[in-house]
Formats: structure tokens, sequence, C-alpha cells
């Protein structure tokens, strides 16, 4: 893995730049103080790492030569202009690319040091520890009650009282004062923001290791989505939390630490891939980011 | 008149601009559709009044011969003998059995063919799938009647199964005619299926559920109302299907108790009959259009059950 802790010197040696420029077929086109996936502050306690992920749709490469790794117990924000790859790997964190036709995933991709992408490896038993949740909430169509249920009870896990269970699920995503008493009701007749919490809840009812969010706010106003950052804020303590945000100041607000992804144009046919720019902790990348285009972005001068 | 003037630019012509109006052109064209539309709904309306009128008017003299009791109740259908009976009992048991033996078939296959399509196959499963069900569901019905009655109770049915059958069976004709439904079941509930959205497969799959979980548990629940309305069409095209039933079911009107025996359903004593030398105004003739009057009625029933239970399950995703 490819990893710059503290300095600005450049990661790459230009013959190993050579390499990866023909192993990607992509001339990553940045200059030599702005190495791809540089890493600001190493992650000591890794839950999930990333080791040089390329993403294809068919012949086409939305995402080129990630390297990047999350902290155990934090919230790591994935930031960038749209179309810069983030949900394509946020999905690649729980095989979700699997259900997508022509998706294909490169790279080494780790849950607690166990390849996620070898061969034994079932993407069902990923997704049971790597939950997720969605841009727009999706409930299903049935009670409140069973929407929790359907989880644990589609992996057959041991319950001893599913009523608790449901219960738990829903005090812990905030929502079990306010839906106690209808938890017998569709959850179609929830509020956008009660429903996002529902999906919350349903995701912890099958007690995964890792949330990923995908926006989880962009559909909601913002005293649910206030709602939902306080709640991410409590989720951290005991759930490894990766959000996608396109939101700067929600980045800003609930992330331990950011990653910047930005899309560059292939020299010769213009295909846009995505790329990690900058890691690090979420004060330095808003308060002294080390890149000119992360500086760009954060200020607003760009996407 | 205004006094704020532009500065700065040319000025653009002399004199005021002429004053400013919303009128549109008249568009005759639009009221010539209006009209032609009314007029198509009103045929189709009056079709159907025109219809309805033709089965009650005689209905109604065969009514005045005969109680609706002894109709609805009577176990003898014998409406051409000396001594007549009409009692319609019989053609509907043997309604019910072909109409239920299809629908063993075409559920299970049609739903199952649906599945298929919209929660497994890939493209190029589909682009096979699809046309096969489309040849299916364009077979003219006296071809599966002809199949129904050599094939399937000639062939399979006495020599190959040995079953000590005569030349007709309820059986024979119901599992043809779920063959031949089996198209409509898949097409309709796979329209209902794939219009369950992408997001809710995804929420379910992100739980850890498998492809076949996700779809019983999320992708038909979500589904159900047009999975029932796929079924109800289903029971309508079974009740109402005639071709198979005349040649293969039996043309003797009794009392059917097993799947293997003949029997005349309401549709085939209708379609034999109307082919014989019933005179107007007799009540051989009057007969027809009572069985069709009740056939037209369960019909509708079935429809509005349909309805009711669509508006039930209805989900508003
Ligand atoms: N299912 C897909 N099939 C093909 N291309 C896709 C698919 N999903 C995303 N892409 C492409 O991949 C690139 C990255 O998309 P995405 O990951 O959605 O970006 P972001 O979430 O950062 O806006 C885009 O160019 C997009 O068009
Ligand atoms: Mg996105």
């Amino acid at each position: 893995m490819i990893k710059d802790t503290d300095t600005d010197v450049p990661v790459l040696k230009p013959e190993e730049e050579a390499r990866l420029h023909e192993q990607h077929g992509v001339p990553v086109h940045v200059a030599p103080t702005q190495k791809r996936g540089k890493n600001n502050d190493r992650v000591t306690d890794a839950i999930l790492t990333c080791e040089d992920v390329n993403v294809f749709y068919g012949d086409f490469r939305a995402v080129t030569g990630v390297d990047l790794d999350f902290a155990r117990n934090q919230i790591t924000a994935l930031i960038g202009p749209s179309g810069c790859g983030k949900s394509t790997l946020i999905r690649v964190l729980n095989r979700m690319n699997d259900l997508i036709d022509g998706a294909r995933v490169e790279g080494k991709v780790t849950f607690r040091g166990v390849d996620m992408y070898a061969k034994n490896v079932d993407a069902i038993e990923v997704r049971r520890r790597i939950g997720m949740v969605f841009q727009k909430p999706n409930p299903f169509p049935k009670s409140i009650y069973d929407n929790i249920a359907y989880g644990p009870r589609v992996i057959g896990m041991k319950v001893a009282n599913m009523d608790d269970l449901v219960e738990e699920a829903l005090t812990g995503a905030a929502l079990w004062t306010e839906v106690k008493d209808k938890l017998k009701q569709s959850a179609f007749g929830l509020s956008g923001g009660q429903q996002q919490r529902l999906c919350i809840a349903r995701t912890i009812a099958v007690k995964p290791d890792v949330i990923l969010m995908d926006e989880p706010c962009s559909a909601l106003d913002p005293i649910a989505t206030t709602r939902i950052e306080d709640l991410m804020a409590e989720l951290r303590r005991n759930y490894t939390i990766v959000i996608v945000t396109h939101n700067m100041q929600q980045a800003a607000r609930v992330a331990d630490r950011t990653a910047f992804f930005t899309a560059l144009a292939d020299e010769g046919t213009g295909d846009r891939t995505g790329v990690l720019v900058e890691y690090g902790t979420t004060t330095q990348i808003f308060e002294s980011p080390r890149d000119q285009r992360t500086e760009d972005y954060i200020s607003g001068r760009f996407g | 008149m205004t006094t704020v003037r532009e500065t700065g630019g040319p000025a653009k012509a002399p004199g005021r601009p002429a004053p400013f109006t919303f009128a549109g052109k008249p568009r005759y064209g639009e009221r010539v559709i209006r009209v032609l539309l009314a007029l198509a709904a009103a045929v189709t309306i009056a079709t159907t009044i025109g219809i309805l009128l033709a089965l009650i008017v005689p209905a109604l003299g065969f009514f005045r011969e005969i109680p609706v009791t002894d109709f609805l109740f009577g176990d003898r259908w014998a409406p051409r003998f000396a001594k007549a009976s009409f009692g319609v009992v019989p053609l509907i048991t043997a309604t019910l059995w072909t109409t239920l033996i299809a629908l063993v078939i075409a559920v299970p296959f049609g739903l199952g063919a649906a599945m298929l399509l919209s929660e497994y196959a890939r493209p190029g499963l589909r682009k096979i799938l699809k046309p096969v069900l489309e040849i299916l569901a364009g077979i003219p019905t006296v071809v599966y009647g002809l199949f129904a009655l050599t094939f399937v109770q000639g062939t399979v049915f006495r020599q190959w199964l040995g079953l000590g059958t005569g030349a007709f069976s309820v059986l024979a004709a119901g599992v043809v005619m779920g063959i031949m439904i089996v198209p409509t079941v898949a097409s309709v509930s796979e329209d209902a299926m794939s219009a369950v959205p992408q997001a809710m497969r995804q929420g379910s799959a992100a739980l850890g559920a498998n492809r076949m979980q996700t779809t019983l548990r999320v992708v038909f629940p979500a589904a159900l109302s047009g999975i029932i309305a796929a079924i109800v069409l289903g029971v309508s095209r079974a009740v109402g299907e005639t071709m198979i039933v005349a040649m293969a079911a039996g043309s003797q009107a009794r009392i059917v108790s097993g799947p293997l025996e003949q029997g005349q359903t309401m549709t085939g004593f209708i379609a034999n009959a109307a082919l014989g030398d019933s005179r107007v105004g007799s009540i051989q003739y009057d007969t027809l259009f009572a069985v069709g009057l009740l056939l037209f009625l369960i019909t509708l029933l079935v429809n509005f059950v349909s309805i009711a239970l669509v508006r039930r399950y209805r989900q508003a995703y």
C-alpha cells in the first residue's frame, strides 16, 4: 500500500508511477506534490481497508486506484463533486456492486483483515456485517414492526424476544417514542425523516459492525437532517460509520475523518474516473488541506 | 402611462409597443379530437348496454317459465328432453372443476415464470423467454382444444397413464386451459413485480437477504395487488374459455364429482346448443341466454372482488 503519512514529498517513484499507469491504463494526471491516495494521517485501528481499488462498469472505469482505511468506531465522510465515484466506492464496501450487471471490482478490500472479495466469501455474509442506508428512505411495504423484524428473520438470527429487539433497534435509531403506539401500522405512513430513521433501525437490528450511509439526508428537511446527524454521533459509540455526503458542512459536523475525491479526465478518451485526492482527519482536511483541489472544493471554488 | 424609461440603451422602436394580450389562436384540431374520443367512448358504452339487453330480454322470457330457484339450485340439466329440466348446477360443477384445475396449473407456473423473468433472468434469458410466452399466448384456442382432446386425454391419460377414462375429462380440458392461461398470469404479474422499485430489493439485500427471500418477502407483497389482478384475470379467462372445454371436457351435463369425469361447462353448453336448431323464442333458445346471463354475472362478480382486493393491497411506493 502506498501511504504518505506526514510529508508532502512525492509518494511514488517515477518507475512506480509508470507501472501504475500501465496497470490501470489511465494516465493519472497529477502534479508531483499531489499524489493520488494521499493519506495525511495514518489510521491505526482500521476495520475496513481498501488497497488499490478500481471499479468498472463494463469497460468504463468509474474509480481508479483508491487506497483508504476506515477507522473502527469512527465516522468517515466521503466527499467530492457528483460523479466522482463516491456511491460506487461505498457500494464496494459491502459488495452491493455485485447486484449491478457489468460492475467489477479490482483490488483488495479487507474487513477485519479478511479479504472481502476472495473466492470463498459469500457476499450475503458480508452484508450481514456491513449494513447500508440509502439516499432515499426505502422501507418495505410492511408494518413498522415487520420492517425491523425482517432482517433478523431472514438471516436466521437467534432472537429470544423479537419485541425487545424491535424496541431496542427503534430506540437506538431515536424513533421508539414516536412509533411505539403504531408498530402495526404501515411504514409508509411515516414522514421521510422517520422513514430514514426506520431504515437505520432496520440496519442496526441485525447488529452489523459497520453502517454505510449514502447521502442519507439528501431527501430530508433540515430538522430531520439534524436528528439523523445527532443519531450518528450516538451510533458512533457502537458502530463504524462511513457516510457519503454532498454537504460539506455535514461532513465537517459529523465526521472524524474525511476523504476527498474528484474525477479526473483521461487525456486520450476524455472518460472521467474517480480518484482519491486527499484523506485525513476532518479538521486537517477542512482547516489545512494540503492539496490545492481539496482547498478549492471546500472553499466552494469548485463543484 | 409609465414614466420609467430605460436609460443607456438606444431607443428600440418609435412609438409604443402594441398592447400585450394573452389571446391565442383557436385550436380546432383539439376540439375535433375531443369529439372523436367522446364518440369512441359512447360506442363502447352503447355496445355494452346492447349486449346486456340482448342477454336480459330472452333470459327474462326464460325466467317467466322456469323459477330462478329451480334454475340455480336444480341438479338436473336436460333442456332438450321431453321431460325437460333446467337445473344449472351440473354446468356449474363442470365450470368449477375446469377453472380450479386450470388455476392449479396457471398460478404456480405463471407466477414462477414472472419471478424468473423479473427477479432472476439476465437480459439474455429474458430475450428468449418473453417471445416464447407470447407465442404461447397467440396459439388459437381450437389448437389447444385439439391438443387437450388428442394428446393430453388420448395419449397421455389413457395410453401412457392407463387412466380408465372416456374420450373426455375435465382434467384434460383444465390442464390445457391452465397452460393457455400461463402467459396471461405471467405477463401481468411480471409487470407488477418489475414495477417494484429497485431500492426495495437493495434495502433487502443490504440486510443480508438472499434473492429468494427478497423475492418472496419483499417483492411479492409489494406487487401483491398486481399479482391478484393477474390471477383474477386468469380466473375470468378460465370461466369464459369455450373452445377447449367444448372439445375436450365432454358434452353430457352431469354433476362432476372427480377430475377424470367428463362434464359440460356453461360455455360448453352455450357453444353446443347455439349450433343446434333451437327455434327463436322457444324455451330451448331462451335457455342459452339464461346461462349466458349467469356467466356474465359470475364474471362481473369476479371482477368486483378483484377490484376490492386490488384496492386493499395496493401499495403506494
Ligand atoms: N450502475 C451504473 N452503471 C454504469 N455506470 C455507473 C453506474 N453507477 C454509476 N455509474 C457511473 O460511475 C460514475 C460514478 O458514479 P457514482 O458512484 O454514482 O458517483 P457519485 O456518487 O460520486 O455521484 C459516474 O460516471 C456514473 O455515471
Ligand atoms: Mg452518489
